[in-house]
C-alpha cells in the first residue's frame, strides 16, 4: 500500500497517524476517569455511566439551542459554559443517585451492578421521552470545526486537540483533587479502610457522596466534549461503557495511574492495528491481548498495595 | 417480467375509478357501508375481520437502540391508515390497528408477530426494519400464513410469498448510483467504509462485483467497524493515504454521526472528495448535523425534496400529523406504502384471505406513492426508481438523478454473488 508515495508523504501520513492513537487516547481517558474513580475509590460497578456521559450531551445540546436562539453573540464560546452546567447537572444526579440508591448497596457489588443497569434503562427511556427517539444535532461554533494544517501535508482535527487539552486539563485536576487535597486524603483513607475512617472522625457517607458525585460530573464533562466527535441519542451511552470497564479494568481498578496507562496502551494498539487491517479485525487482536494480558495479571497493570 | 404484465390495464381501470370517487368518499352517508361485501365472503380463514372493521398489526421497535430509526415507519404507517379510512376503508371496512412493540430485539420481534396473528389475527402486518428483525419474523409469518410488508431497503437474497418488500433490495439502490458517480466525476477508485453485519457486507459484494467486474475500475480499500464503532481517525488517514475518487459508505447508527463528524474535522472536504452513501436518509442527518455531512451524496429511491404533486401532499400530510419538524427519509416513505399496497391489493382480490392476496400482489400498482408511480413485481418487491441526492446543510437533499424508467428488483442478482 505505501509503493506510490514518496517519503514525505508517508512521513505526514505516519504524523497524522500518531495524533489519531492519541486523540483516541485523550478520548479513553476522558470517559474512563470517572468511572475510575467512582469504580477504582468506592468499588461501585457503574453501569449508568454511559448515561451519566450522554445527560453531559444533552445539557450541551440545550446549551447550544438556548445560547442559539437568546445570545447569539456569544455562541463561539458557549462551549465552555456547556461544559461547566454538564459538570454541574451529572455531578447532581450522581449525587442524587448515591443517596437515593448506591448508599444502601455498599455491602452488596453485585446488586450495585443490577441496580445501576436498570438505572441506565431508566434514563436511556427518560432521555427517550424528553428528547425524541431520534439523535439530536449538537451545533459547534465555527472555530471548533475543520481542521489545522501544521505543514502542507500534515493537517490535525481541532476537536481533537481540543479533547486532548480538556483531558490534560481535567487529569491534573483530579490528580490534584485526590493526591494533594485534604479531602482527597479523606478519600483515599476511606477507600483504604472504611472503618477506621469513621473512627478518626471522617464523615464517611459525605466523602462517598461528593466522590460519585465527582465521578459523575466528570463523566458528564466527557459526555459534553463526546459532541464533537460523536452522536447524542438515547442509547449514545452504550457506545461507551464496554470501552470504559475495559480500560479501567486493565489498568488495575484502583490506579488512576493504571487508568492512564492502559488507555495509553489499548489506544495505540487500536489506532495502530486499524490503520494496518480492518477495523473489526483490529478491535478482535486489541480484545484478546488484553484477555491474555489479565489471565497473566488479574489485577490490570497496576495494582494498589493494601493489607486485605 | 410479462407476467407483472397482464392484470395491468384492468387493474388500472379500476384504481382509476376508485381514485375518482375519492374525493367524495368523505361526503357518503354512514349507509354506504352496508354496500360492503358480507364478512363470510372476505374472509374465509377467520381473521379480525368484522362488517365495519379490519385489523392489522404494527410491528417495530418503539423502545431500545432501533426506536431512532422505526419511529419514522410508526408515523409514517399510521397516517396512511387514516388516510385511507377517510377515503372510506378497505371493501368498506375501517382499519383498526393493533401495535406491538419489537423493542430492539430479535427474539421479541418473533414472539409479538405470532401474538398478533394467532391471537389478534391480524389480515396484515406492517412492520419490522432491520434484516435481523425480518429474518426472525419470517418464520412465523409463513408458518401461521400471514402477510408482512416491510419498508426497508435491504441486501436482497430472499422472497417469500408472505412478505411484500416496500424497500429497495441492494441490486435496484447501488447499481445507478455508482454508475452515475462513474460518469459525472469520472471516477477510477473506489474505497468502501462500512459497518460490521450482514447489510453493508452484501451491498459491498454487489457494488465490487458490479466496479471490478462491469465498470472495469478499481476497489482500493474496504473497510467494516463493529456497530457503535466511534472513532474513525485511522481509517480517515488511511484514505488520505489512498486517495480513492469515490468513498463508498454504509456505515449506521451512531457511527455514522462519529464518522462524518470526524471527517469534516479531519479537512476532508466533501465538495472536493465524492462520497457516495447507500445508508443515510434525512433521519440520519438530524443527528449528524447539515454542516458535517453537506456535499455528500446519496442513493436511494425517495428524498423529501422530491418535487411531485403526491410527495407535496404526503409531505403536508406528514407535518399536520407529527409536526413542522419532523423529516421524512426513504425508508418513511416506503412504510407509508404497506398499507396502500395492502389495500389495493385486497381490494383487487376481493377478499381479505392471505392466500388470495399473495397471489394478487402481482402487478397492483399504486399512481399515488409519493416517490411516484410503483408496481409490485412477481417477486414481491416493487419496480421502482432511483435516484441520487446531494446533501445541503439545511438537512435536505438535492435530488440530482433520477433513473428514467423503474428499476427491475432483482433480489437474486445473477453474476453479483
Amino acid at each position: 500500500m505505501f509503493g506510490d508515495y514518496t517519503l514525505s508523504q508517508l512521513g505526514s501520513i505516519f504524523v497524522m497517524q500518531g495524533f489519531a492513537g492519541l486523540i483516541l487516547f485523550s478520548v479513553y481517558v476522558l470517559m474512563a476517569l470517572g468511572l475510575a474513580i467512582i469504580f477504582g475509590q468506592m468499588g461501585v460497578i457503574n453501569m449508568a455511566h454511559g448515561e451519566f456521559m450522554i445527560l453531559g450531551a444533552y445539557v450541551t445540546y440545550l446549551t447550544a439551542s438556548f445560547v442559539q436562539s437568546h445570545l447569539p453573540a456569544l455562541f463561539s464560546v458557549y462551549f465552555f459554559v456547556a461544559m461547566a452546567l454538564a459538570f454541574v447537572a451529572s455531578g447532581a444526579l450522581g449525587m442524587l443517585t448515591e443517596w437515593a440508591l448506591i448508599r444502601h448497596l455498599y455491602r452488596r457489588p453485585l446488586d450495585t451492578l443490577l441496580a445501576t443497569w436498570g438505572l441506565s434503562l431508566i434514563l436511556q427511556q427518560a432521555f427517550r421521552s424528553i428528547f425524541g427517539a431520534r439523535e439530536v444535532g449538537v451545533e459547534l461554533p465555527q472555530w471548533m470545526l475543520g481542521s489545522l494544517p501544521i505543514t502542507d501535508t500534515i493537517e490535525v482535527p481541532i476537536n481533537g486537540i481540543f479533547v486532548m487539552g480538556l483531558t490534560v486539563l481535567i487529569t491534573v485536576a483530579v490528580a490534584y483533587i485526590i493526591f494533594r487535597s485534604r479531602w482527597g486524603r479523606q478519600v483515599r483513607a476511606v477507600v483504604q479502610n472504611r472503618v477506621m475512617a469513621g473512627a478518626v472522625g471522617i464523615n464517611t457517607e459525605r466523602v462517598d457522596r461528593l466522590t460519585f458525585g465527582l465521578g459523575c460530573g466528570i463523566a458528564g464533562v466527557a459526555g459534553s466534549a463526546f459532541t464533537m466527535v460523536g452522536s447524542t441519542g438515547p442509547t449514545s451511552g452504550q457506545l461507551y461503557i464496554v470501552d470504559t470497564f475495559l480500560v479501567v479494568v486493565f489498568g488495575g481498578a484502583a490506579s488512576l495511574l493504571g487508568t492512564i496507562a492502559s488507555a495509553f496502551s489499548i489506544s495505540q494498539t487500536q489506532s495502530t492495528l486499524e490503520f494496518f487491517m480492518s477495523g473489526s479485525m483490529a478491535k478482535v487482536i486489541t480484545l484478546l491481548t488484553i484477555v491474555a494480558i489479565l489471565m497473566l495479571r488479574p489485577q490490570g497493570l497496576f495494582a494498589l498495595k493494601v493489607r486485605k | 417480467m410479462s407476467l407483472s404484465d397482464g392484470p395491468i390495464s384492468d387493474t388500472r381501470r379500476r384504481l382509476l375509478m376508485g381514485m375518482a370517487i375519492l374525493p367524495f368518499a368523505g361526503l357518503l352517508p354512514r349507509t354506504a357501508y352496508a354496500a360492503a361485501p358480507p364478512t363470510s365472503a372476505v374472509n374465509t380463514t377467520g381473521l379480525a375481520v368484522t362488517d365495519t372493521e379490519v385489523t392489522v398489526g404494527i410491528l417495530h421497535s418503539a423502545t431500545g437502540t432501533m426506536a431512532i430509526s422505526e419511529t419514522g415507519s410508526i408515523q409514517a404507517e399510521k397516517l396512511a391508515i387514516e388516510q385511507i379510512n377517510a377515503a372510506g376503508g378497505v371493501l368498506g371496512r375501517k382499519i383498526k390497528f393493533i401495535q406491538e412493540d419489537g423493542a430492539s430485539d430479535w427474539p421479541t420481534f418473533a414472539e409479538k408477530a405470532k401474538k398478533l396473528l394467532v391471537n389478534d389475527k391480524v389480515a396484515s402486518i406492517m412492520g419490522c426494519w432491520t434484516s435481523a428483525s425480518r429474518k426472525a419474523v419470517l418464520p412465523v409469518v409463513e408458518q401461521y400464513n400471514g402477510m408482512l410488508y416491510y419498508p426497508t431497503f435491504y441486501e436482497g437474497l430472499e422472497q417469500s410469498k408472505n412478505v411484500i418488500y416496500t424497500g429497495q433490495e441492494a441490486t435496484q439502490q447501488i447499481l445507478a448510483g455508482i454508475n452515475w458517480i462513474t460518469k459525472e466525476k469520472g471516477a477510477k477508485s473506489f474505497y468502501f467504509i462500512g459497518s460490521d453485519y450482514i447489510w453493508p457486507r452484501t451491498s459491498n459484494k454487489i457494488a465490487r462485483k458490479h466496479i471490478e467486474n462491469f465498470l472495469k475500475l478499481k476497489v482500493v480499500g474496504e473497510e467494516y467497524f463493529p456497530l457503535g464503532h466511534t472513532q474513525f481517525n485511522s481509517v480517515i488517514n488511511k484514505i488520505k493515504l489512498t486517495k480513492p475518487d469515490v468513498i463508498f459508505t454504509d456505515v449506521v447508527g451512531g457511527s455514522n454521526v462519529a464518522f462524518y463528524k470526524q471527517l469534516k474535522a479531519a479537512g476532508i472536504d466533501l465538495s472536493k472528495q465524492a462520497l457516495l452513501t447507500i445508508s443515510v436518509t434525512e433521519d440520519e442527518i438530524d443527528g449528524i448535523g447539515g454542516e458535517n455531512i453537506a456535499g455528500a451524496y446519496a442513493c436511494m429511491k425517495y428524498f423529501q425534496s422530491l418535487k411531485n404533486e403526491n410527495n407535496v401532499k404526503f409531505v403536508d400530510a406528514f407535518h399536520k400529523m407529527w409536526g413542522e419538524k419532523t423529516v421524512i427519509g426513504d425508508v418513511t416513505q416506503a412504510a407509508y406504502l404497506g398499507p396502500w399496497l395492502w389495500k389495493l391489493t385486497v381490494e383487487k382480490a376481493g377478499s381479505f384471505d392471505v392466500d388470495k392476496i399473495a397471489a394478487a400482489s402481482a402487478g397492483v400498482e399504486f399512481p399515488g406513492a409519493p416517490e411516484g408511480y410503483v408496481r409490485i413485481h412477481p417477486n414481491h418487491h416493487l419496480w421502482s426508481k432511483t435516484r441520487v441526492g446531494r446533501a445541503r446543510t439545511d438537512g435536505q437533499f438535492d435530488v440530482l438523478f433520477e433513473t428514467a424508467d423503474l428499476v427491475e428488483p432483482d433480489p437474486f442478482p445473477k453474476g453479483y454473488q
